[in-house]
C-alpha cells in the first residue's frame, strides 16, 4: 500500500500510485483545503509544497511523492513563514470568494522561503501560474509585500 | 407588532404560486410580459418587498443571543465573494453596539417562505437588506434595553447601550448581552413605533473604512466550506458526460469500459431536459465512483451516441455574420425621440461603427458542486447556490419528495457570477441521491464540463450611428443591438432583447440628443444564454462608450468634455420617461438616472488619474462611465502598449457613486476585481462555437487575467454624495466600464480603433 508524508505525517493511502495527489489528498484522506480548479496544472488552486517547492497537485501523481515530504494549505501555518503570509492575507483583506486562496497563500509561501524580499516583478513571476477570478491580484501583492516587511522584522 | 409579519405574510402568497416564473426572480414578472402597463396594474412593489419572498424583518429570524455574548446573525443571502456575510454582520453590530468579535455568521438554508428573497443576484443584497437588518438589529437591541429595565425594575429609556451591555445611567449598573440573552424570550417583539434606528453620527462600522470579515481566517487556513468539502462515510463520487452541443440527447451508449475502471461503481443516466431547459440539467450519463479521480478515469472510458440538435451547426464566424447583417437592417424599435432622418440629413458630420463582443464563461474557479443525500424520504443537499430556494424547488421535484422535505444548505461559493444561479448542477446530485438511497453522493463538474456546458453570457453585434452639428455637437443617436437573450432559456422562439436586457445601457442612454432611436433586431440562441456579472451592460456600455470616444474624435473635442456636453445639464429622469420599466426592479421615482451624479463620477475618475497630463512616450490615457445596478462607476485606464503588442495597465482608477457605501473595504474589493474581470473580458477570454460545441475547455484557450495583466497601480474612490440616501449595487457595476476604458486607451497610444473583442492579438 502507498503512503505519503503528509504535514508531518504518514498516511497510509489504499488508492492506485498514478492517482494525482489533489484526489488522493481530498477524497481518500478527507483533507479538503486544498482546492480543484482545472485539473490542468493551469490554475494553481491545488498548489501544495513537495520537499519545500509548490507543485500542481491536480497532475503530480501519488507515485511522485514517495519518500517526499507534502505540505498543504493545512500545514503551512506551522510554518513561520507560511504563518506571516495568512496573517498578511487577513490584514490586507485579500480573499473576495476564497476559493483559490490556499493555493495563493502555498505559493507565495514558497516565494517567500526562497526570497524573503522579493520585488513585484519576481512577486508576479512567481504568482502567474495562480488564477484569481474575482481579481485580487493588487492585494495579494501587498499582501505579500506586507509578509515580507514581517519576515524581515522578525530575522532582525 | 403586526407590521413587522406583514411581508411574512405577503412572502407566503408569493411561495404559494410556486410556477416557472418563480426562477426567474422579480425581474421575471415584468420581464416576460415585458408590458409595463400590467406590471403597475398588478401594483408589484418596488425594491427589496417586490421580490419572490419579499423582505422579513423578524429577529427571531434572523438573530440569536447566547449565553455566552455571542451573537448570530443568520445570512440568508449568498456569500460568493462580495463579503455579505461580514457586511450585514457589520450592520447588526453596529446597530446593537456588539463587540465585532462577539459576532458569528451562520448560514441559512434555502427557504424563502422564512427568511425571505434568497437570489444573490443583481448586485441587491445590501441594496434590499440594509435597512432590515438594521431595523431587526434595533428591535432587538430594543428588547435587550426592555428586558434590563425589567431586570432592575427601572424605565427602559434610561437604559442604554455600550459595547455589547446595556448600562443603566442613573445607578451605575450595566448587564452584559450574554446575561440578557436569557432574558429575551419573556420579552414580545415591541411595536415598531417604539424602535428606533441608530444615529448615524455614532456609527462604529457602517460606512468605515475598515477591514472586518468573518470568513477570512478560515479561508487563509483551508478550513472555508466550499461545495466540494463536504464529505460523508461511504460517500460516493460523479461526473457527468453531457451532451456536446444544445438540444443533443443520448441514444444509446457502452459502459463496459467504464465499469471496468478501478474505483467506478455505477453508470447512471441523468434525464435531461428540451430545450428551452430553463435551469434543468442537460441530461447525459453519470459516472459514479468511490472518488473524484475514478469517476473520471470511467467518464473518459464512456463511448456514447448522441442524437442530432438543431443547434449542430452553430459555428460562431457565421453566426457573427448574420448578427452584423441584422444589426445593419431597421429591427424592431425599442425607443424613438425626435426625428432620426431629419437629423442625418442636416448633419454636419456622421460617423458609424460596429461592435463585436463574443460569449464568456463565467468559469469561478470553483467549478459547479453539488452533494445530496436521499434518506427517508427526505432529501438534504449542499450547494455553493446563489438561489438556494430556487434550487430546493427543482431538487425536490427531481428527487420526488415534497418542498417541506428537502433542505438545502448553502455552502460558501467559489466565485459564482451569475452562473451558480442556475440549479442544473443540483439537480443532478438530486437525482443521483434518488438511485443511492441513504448514501451521500457529490456530482463534481470538471473544469471542461464548466466551459462547455456553461450559462454563457450573450454573445452581440452593436451598431451605432451618430450626426453632428458643425459646432460638434450630437444631433442624431442610432442604436442597434443584436443578441441572444436569456429568454430563450425559459420559453420557446424568443429572439429579442427582454425589457431587462434593455434596461441594462441602452433604452436608458441619458444622453442630451434631440432625436435618438434604439432598436433591437432579433436573433434565435443556439445555447444556453445566461446571467453574466453586469449582463447586457457589457455589450452595450462597450458599444456606447467606445463609441461616444469616437465621436469625440470626430468633433475634435477632448473625449471628457464631449461626453460632459452629450450628458447635458444636470437633471434626474424617470427611467419611464426612456420606455425603462424595469429600472432593476427599482422604484422609478426614487432611483432615477441622474446625469449630474454620472458627471461627477466620471470628473472624480479623470481627475484622480490626472485626465489630460502629459505621460511617457508609448502610453496613453481612456476613459468610460456607465450607470448600471442604480449605481454610477467611471474608470480610467492609462495603458502602454509594448513593440510586439504586448499590453501594460499602468494605472486604473475606479470611482463609485452607489449611494452610501455600508462596507467602503468591500466596496473597494468589488472595484478591483471589476477592473480585473473587466480586463479578462475584454483582452483574452472568448467562447466561440464550431459544429454547436465551444471550441474552449479550459484555462489554456479559455484566458483570464493573470497577475501581470493586473494594473500596477490600481485606486477606488468613493463618491458617497451627501444628498443621496438610496443604496446602490456594487457586485457588477464596475465591470461594464472597464473594457471601453481599456480601448479607448489603446486608441490613446496607438492610434487603432479596436471594435472586436477579446483584443487578442488585434495590437500584435
Amino acid at each position: 500500500m502507498a503512503s505519503i508524508n503528509l504535514n508531518g505525517r504518514i498516511h497510509e493511502l489504499g488508492a492506485p500510485d498514478d492517482m494525482p495527489l489533489l484526489w488522493a489528498i481530498r477524497d481518500v484522506l478527507g483533507f479538503t483545503g486544498t482546492k480543484f480548479g482545472c485539473g490542468m496544472g493551469l490554475c494553481g488552486s491545488c498548489t501544495m509544497h513537495m520537499n519545500g517547492s509548490p507543485i500542481r497537485s491536480c497532475l503530480t501523481p501519488i507515485s511522485a511523492a514517495h519518500g517526499k515530504k507534502i505540505i498543504t494549505i493545512e500545514g503551512i501555518g506551522e510554518d513561520s513563514v507560511g504563518k506571516h503570509v495568512q496573517d498578511a492575507w487577513v490584514k490586507k483583506g485579500v480573499p473576495q470568494c476564497g476559493y483559490c486562496q490556499p493555493g495563493q497563500v502555498m505559493s507565495a509561501t514558497a516565494l517567500l522561503k526562497s526570497n524573503s524580499d522579493p520585488n513585484d516583478q519576481e512577486i508576479e513571476n512567481a504568482m502567474v501560474g495562480n488564477i484569481c477570478r474575482c481579481g485580487t491580484y493588487n492585494r495579494i501583492k501587498k499582501a505579500i509585500h506586507n509578509a515580507s516587511d514581517k519576515i524581515k522584522e522578525g530575522s532582525k | 407588532m403586526k407590521s413587522l409579519y406583514q411581508n411574512f405574510e405577503v412572502s407566503k402568497r408569493i411561495l404559494d404560486r410556486r410556477d416557472f416564473l418563480k426562477g426567474l426572480g422579480a425581474t421575471g414578472a415584468v420581464m416576460l410580459t415585458a408590458n409595463w402597463t400590467w406590471a403597475k396594474e398588478q401594483e408589484i412593489k418596488y425594491g427589496g418587498p417586490g421580490m419572490p419572498g419579499g423582505v422579513i424583518e423578524d429577529p427571531k429570524v434572523y438573530l440569536r443571543f447566547l449565553s455566552d455574548g455571542t451573537v448570530v446573525v443568520i445570512c440568508a443571502r449568498s456569500e460568493m465573494g462580495q463579503g455579505i456575510r461580514s457586511s450585514l454582520a457589520l450592520v447588526v453590530a453596529d446597530e446593537l453596539d456588539a463587540d465585532w468579535d462577539k459576532m458569528q455568521v451562520e448560514q441559512a438554508v434555502g427557504d424563502q417562505g422564512v427568511y425571505g428573497n434568497q437570489n444573490t443576484d443583481g448586485s441587491r443584497s445590501m441594496r434590499h437588506w440594509y435597512l432590515p437588518m438594521r431595523r431587526c438589529a434595533a428591535t432587538a437591541r430594543t428588547m435587550l434595553q426592555n428586558a434590563a429595565a425589567k431586570h432592575w425594575g427601572v424605565p427602559a429609556g434610561e437604559i442604554k447601550p455600550y459595547r455589547h451591555k446595556m448600562a443603566y445611567a442613573g445607578g451605575g449598573k450595566e448587564i452584559s448581552y450574554g446575561k440578557l440573552a436569557r432574558m429575551l424570550d419573556d420579552q414580545d417583539i415591541p411595536d415598531p413605533g417604539t424602535v428606533i434606528l441608530k444615529d448615524s453620527s455614532k456609527f462604529r462600522f457602517i460606512g468605515k473604512d475598515q477591514t472586518l470579515s468573518v470568513d477570512n481566517t478560515n479561508i487563509v487556513s483551508g478550513k472555508g466550506m466550499y461545495g466540494a468539502d463536504i464529505r460523508f462515510d461511504d460517500m460516493l463520487y460523479a461526473v457527468v458526460a453531457r451532451p456536446p452541443v444544445y438540444g443533443s440527447k443520448m441514444e444509446s451508449y457502452d459502459d463496459s469500459a467504464a465499469l471496468k475502471v478501478s474505483g467506478v461503481v455505477k453508470v447512471v443516466p441523468i434525464e435531461g431536459a428540451t430545450a428551452p431547459s430553463e435551469f434543468n440539467p442537460l441530461g447525459g450519463l453519470a459516472v459514479v465512483a468511490e472518488n473524484t479521480w475514478a469517476a473520471i478515469q470511467g467518464r473518459n472510458a464512456l463511448k456514447v451516441a448522441w442524437s442530432s440538435s438543431p443547434n449542430d451547426s452553430y459555428d460562431s464566424d457565421s453566426y457573427r455574420n448574420e448578427m452584423n447583417t441584422a444589426s445593419h437592417n431597421p429591427g424592431k424599435v425599442i425607443r424613438t425621440v425626435g426625428d432620426l432622418d431629419n437629423a442625418f440629413a442636416s448633419a454636419a458630420k456622421t460617423h458609424t461603427a460596429d461592435y463585436y463582443l463574443p460569449h464568456h464563461a463565467h468559469a469561478p474557479m470553483e467549478p459547479p458542486v453539488a452533494l445530496a443525500i436521499l434518506k427517508d424520504g427526505k432529501l438534504e443537499a449542499w450547494a455553493p447556490s446563489q438561489n438556494p430556494d430556487s434550487s430546493r424547488v427543482k431538487a425536490a421535484e427531481r428527487a420526488g419528495v415534497s418542498y417541506e422535505d428537502t433542505t438545502l444548505n448553502v455552502t460558501l461559493l467559489g466565485g459564482g457570477f451569475g452562473r451558480k444561479s442556475k440549479s442544473d448542477y443540483v439537480v443532478e446530485a438530486a437525482e443521483l441521491a434518488k438511485t443511492f438511497p441513504g448514501r451521500a453522493v457529490r456530482v463534481q463538474w470538471t473544469r471542461e464540463d464548466d466551459i462547455a456546458h456553461d450559462y454563457l453570457h450573450t454573445v452581440s453585434s452593436e451598431h451605432l450611428e451618430a450626426s453632428l452639428d458643425k459646432d460638434g455637437n450630437t444631433t442624431g443617436w442610432l442604436h442597434r443591438s443584436v443578441a441572444p437573450t436569456i429568454g430563450s432559456i425559459f420559453a420557446p422562439a424568443q429572439r429579442h432583447q427582454q425589457a431587462f436586457e434593455l434596461g441594462m445601457g441602452i433604452i436608458n442612454a441619458p444622453f442630451n440628443v434631440p432625436n435618438m432611436q434604439m432598436e433591437n433586431p432579433g436573433v434565435d440562441a443556439h445555447a444556453r444564454i445566461g446571467w453574466f456579472r453586469a449582463v447586457s451592460n457589457i455589450p452595450h456600455a462597450f458599444a456606447v462608450q467606445c463609441f461616444i470616444a469616437e465621436l469625440a474624435e470626430k468633433a475634435g473635442q477632448d473625449h471628457l468634455e464631449f461626453y460632459l456636453n452629450l450628458l447635458g445639464p444636470d437633471r434626474k429622469i424617470n427611467p419611464l420617461d426612456q420606455g425603462d420599466g424595469w429600472n432593476h426592479g427599482e422604484d422609478p421615482e426614487i432611483y432615477t438616472v441622474n446625469t449630474g451624479r454620472l458627471k461627477k463620477t466620471i470628473q472624480k475618475a479623470a481627475k484622480e488619474a490626472g485626465w489630460g497630463r502629459q505621460l511617457p512616450k508609448g502610453r496613453g490615457m481612456g476613459m468610460a462611465v456607465h450607470y448600471s445596478f442604480v449605481s454610477y462607476v467611471a474608470c480610467v485606464l492609462d495603458v502602454e502598449v509594448k513593440n510586439g503588442g504586448e499590453l501594460i495597465v499602468h494605472n486604473a482608477t475606479m470611482a463609485i457613486d452607489c449611494g452610501k457605501a455600508i462596507n467602503p473595504d468591500r466596496v473597494r474589493s468589488q472595484m478591483e476585481g471589476s477592473c480585473i474581470m473587466g480586463l479578462s473580458l475584454a483582452t483574452t477570454s472568448e467562447v466561440s462555437f464550431k459544429n454547436g460545441s465551444a471550441i474552449q475547455n479550459n484555462f489554456h484557450n479559455y484566458q483570464v487575467a493573470r497577475m501581470p495583466l493586473a494594473p500596477k497601480s490600481l485606486s477606488v474612490h468613493i463618491l458617497e454624495p451627501e444628498d443621496v440616501e438610496s443604496l446602490g449595487g456594487v457586485g457588477e457595476p464596475g465591470v461594464p466600464p472597464v473594457p471601453p476604458a481599456l480601448i479607448n486607451a489603446i486608441h490613446a497610444v496607438t492610434g487603432k480603433r479596436i471594435r472586436q473583442l477579446p483584443i487578442g492579438n488585434q495590437l500584435a
